[in-house]
């Protein structure tokens, strides 16, 4: 429990060429096509894109809460070396909540606002493990007081609405982290938080990956989030992840055109008061993608060559781009 | 005036106030005064007495022509209140407002009624700040054609021109809002009010609903349009990052009351409130190290039951007994600079 980072081990998840389609009237929406992600052990991993570009349907594919006409269609994720696509509705949910954990956006999504927090806290940890109800409510206030929560063995009895938005989204997070899982997705669970309440949450989950060797995946489509936080990072577009690599790497030398632009429309003091690099046009439709590359109509850089699907390349650092940028630019650290 | 007094941080900023509040109170009541409550004092019996939020405590604020004022604060601190107050939709409960050096109730109704025009709000979410059952021409034409400043047959070449000036193909003006992304809709709302002609812009967290490359589009039309139209913003947001980028001069708030204002530049270098340093620690950077967010403990408090005395004093890691029992009033730190605590010494 107290190690830190374990290196050479396997790796928490795999993820290989994973699909999730929507089968809809319109046509078929391919909300992730072929998505690759590893995360280990005590890593963070974060999962950059803009509204629609399938990162939160990454998410919810990796816990098996596709609903139809939703379908993952093809790939393959393992968690420990178990594969989840084919495993049974019964496995999964011995697994979720369990082994994997998910921290939404909306905390009043994940609580039940009839219930009182000790109820719902009890109730997760009687699913997964035999222990007698004195035991679950003597972790479960352990759990609020890790998350930093004021006087948790009172705040044990009070509903959700009695929390303030933070606290909520604290609550949350001290549910999801009940069973020690091996694995955390987090879909912008910040997003609706105050800067102050948000760096209290961002530094107590950091501690706790440190500590636990929990692997995070945190799915958001703000940068400098991701920047301070992750260790790793991977940036989706129209269903595809288009650039991976480490932090340092990818923040100070953005190889994908899409990357760059990114970095260059977040407002900094080094650029004040000048114009922003805007990304011209906006996300295309999933229904009427482009052939290829989806970022070629917005992209400065594309030539002839891009109606055709370039590969992600590269170790360690790789990108999905025919054209990628080499010289290092962006944001000097 | 006071503002006459300042020195301006550069010389591109003149001295003119276009807004200027002294003492501005809003409360908002959360029980409204029953009918029955004469009736309840007559006979002795208890009244529940109406309880108060006050979202704006004694605010005081200047924006000069031409400026970008950046007002920032967490939820709850009333930055909101004080772009409705300013904008004209809601009247404060107290406190004194000049619009061009002149008080609204001094105005004859005329004037007064032009100077309403003047001001005008951009809001955040553009997917409810729009008629849905109006085509995007109705939107951006009817009010001038209230105001009588453009007449009927120059109408439509008049709202092309807006919609150019933001950004939006003329050729759409005879859809519906639900027709345009997020970004472009937020482009209509800043045409309909543009289309009055104002020369301040209220903009209330006019970009955070939008994704990091479309954000960046409107911050340049904001940018774009503020130079063609010689146009004063006060850019309402919890976005330091956007605030830093856009502003002249930031305003800080916490809980109804003003802590720090000071030119952009100076503020974000050298940050004098407490609470202002808590916020550039905390505020999300792109940068390639980890950065070492949170420390800042505690809640915001109620806006219910504030604190006593300095409102930031339970979450301030210098705090004294002074700061738990007295208002810290808004003191001179530098040039265009103030803050209001009591551990700051005063440099006038």
């Amino acid at each position: 429990m107290t190690e830190t980072k374990v290196s050479g081990a396997a790796p928490t998840l795999v993820v290989e060429g994973l699909k999730t389609h929507f089968f809809t009237e319109a046509g078929v929406v391919k909300s992730v096509d072929g998505v690759d992600l590893c995360v280990d052990r005590g890593e963070i991993l974060g999962l950059v894109g803009e509204s629609g570009s399938g990162k939160s349907v990454t998410g919810f594919s990796l816990l098996g809460l596709i609903d139809p006409p939703g379908r993952i269609v093809a790939g393959s994720v393992r968690l420990n070396g178990e594969e989840l696509t084919t495993a049974s509705e019964k496995r999964l949910r011995d697994l979720r909540g369990n082994r994997i954990a998910m921290i939404f956006q909306d905390p009043m999504m994940t609580l039940n606002p009839v219930l009182k927090i000790e109820t719902q806290m009890v109730e997760t940890l009687l699913a997964h493990a035999r222990m007698s109800r004195a035991d679950a409510r003597a972790k479960a206030r352990d759990a609020l007081g890790r998350v930093g929560i004021p006087s948790p063995e009172e705040r044990l009895d009070a509903y959700p609405h009695q929390f303030s938005g933070g606290m909520r989204q604290r609550v949350a997070i001290a549910i999801a982290l009940l069973h020690s899982p091996d694995l955390i997705i987090a879909d912008e669970p910040t997003t609706a938080l105050d800067v102050t309440i948000q760096a209290q949450i961002l530094a107590e989950v950091q501690t706790l990956c440190r500590e636990t060797g929990t692997a995070l995946i945190w799915i958001t489509h703000d940068l400098a989030i991701i920047s301070g936080l992750a260790d790793r990072v991977a940036v989706m577009y129209a269903g595809r992840i288009v650039e991976t690599g480490s932090i340092a790497e990818v923040v100070s030398g953005p190889r994908h055109p899409y990357t760059h632009g990114l970095i260059g429309s977040v407002p900094s003091r080094n650029q004040r008061g000048h114009r922003l690099t805007q990304i011209p046009g906006m996300t295309p439709s999933f229904l009427a993608l482009p052939p290829g590359c989806a970022f070629a109509p917005r992209c400065p850089r594309a030539s002839a060559a891009c109606t055709a699907m370039p590969e992600l390349a590269g170790e360690g650092h790789a990108v999905r781009c025919f054209h990628p940028m080499n010289q290092p630019q962006g944001v000097p650290a | 005036m006071t503002a006459a007094q300042k020195t301006p941080a550069a010389g591109l900023v003149p001295k003119v106030p276009v807004i200027s509040a002294r003492g501005i109170d809003m409360v908002f009541l959360k029980k409204q005064p029953g009918r029955l409550d004469p009736w309840l004092r007559k006979f002795g019996l208890p009244v529940a007495e109406p309880l108060g939020v006050h979202a704006l405590d004694g605010v005081d604020i200047d924006v000069m022509k031409g400026e970008v004022v950046g007002l920032v604060g967490e939820s709850g601190c009333g930055k909101s209140t004080l772009g409705r107050v300013i904008a004209g939709i809601l009247d404060p409960t107290a406190g004194t407002f000049r619009f061009q050096g002149r008080a609204y109730d001094e105005m004859p109704p005329q004037e007064r009624y032009r100077a309403r025009v003047a001001v005008q709000m951009i809001f955040q979410d553009p997917f409810a700040s729009l008629n849905p059952r109006k085509r995007v021409f109705e939107i951006i034409g009817e009010a001038p054609l209230v105001h009588g400043l453009v007449s009927k047959d120059k109408l439509e070449d008049y709202v092309d021109e807006m919609m150019l000036k933001c950004g939006i193909d003329p050729a759409y003006k005879q859809r519906f809002p639900h027709q345009f992304s997020g970004g472009q809709r937020q482009r209509i709302g800043i045409a309909r009010a543009l289309a009055v002609k104002p020369q301040f812009l209220v903009c209330d967290e006019s970009v955070a609903a939008l994704d990091v490359s479309i954000q960046a589009q409107i911050i340049n039309l904001f940018m774009d349009l503020r130079r063609d139209f010689d146009l004063t913003y006060l850019f309402i947001s919890h976005d330091l990052g956007v605030v830093e980028h856009i502003a002249d001069r930031v305003v800080i708030m916490y809980l109804g009351r003003v802590v720090e204002t000071a030119p952009t530049e100076a503020l974000f270098d050298t940050p004098r409130h407490p609470y202002t340093q808590a916020l550039l620690a905390n505020m999300p950077r792109i940068s390639t190290g980890k950065q070492a967010f949170g420390q800042i403990i505690g809640e915001i408090p109620s806006p219910l039951h504030p604190p006593t005395g300095c409102h930031f004093h339970p979450r301030c890691p210098f705090a004294t007994e002074r700061c738990r029992a007295e208002r810290p009033m808004l003191r001179p730190t530098g040039p265009n600079s103030q803050a209001a605590c009591h551990l700051i010494e005063e440099t006038p």
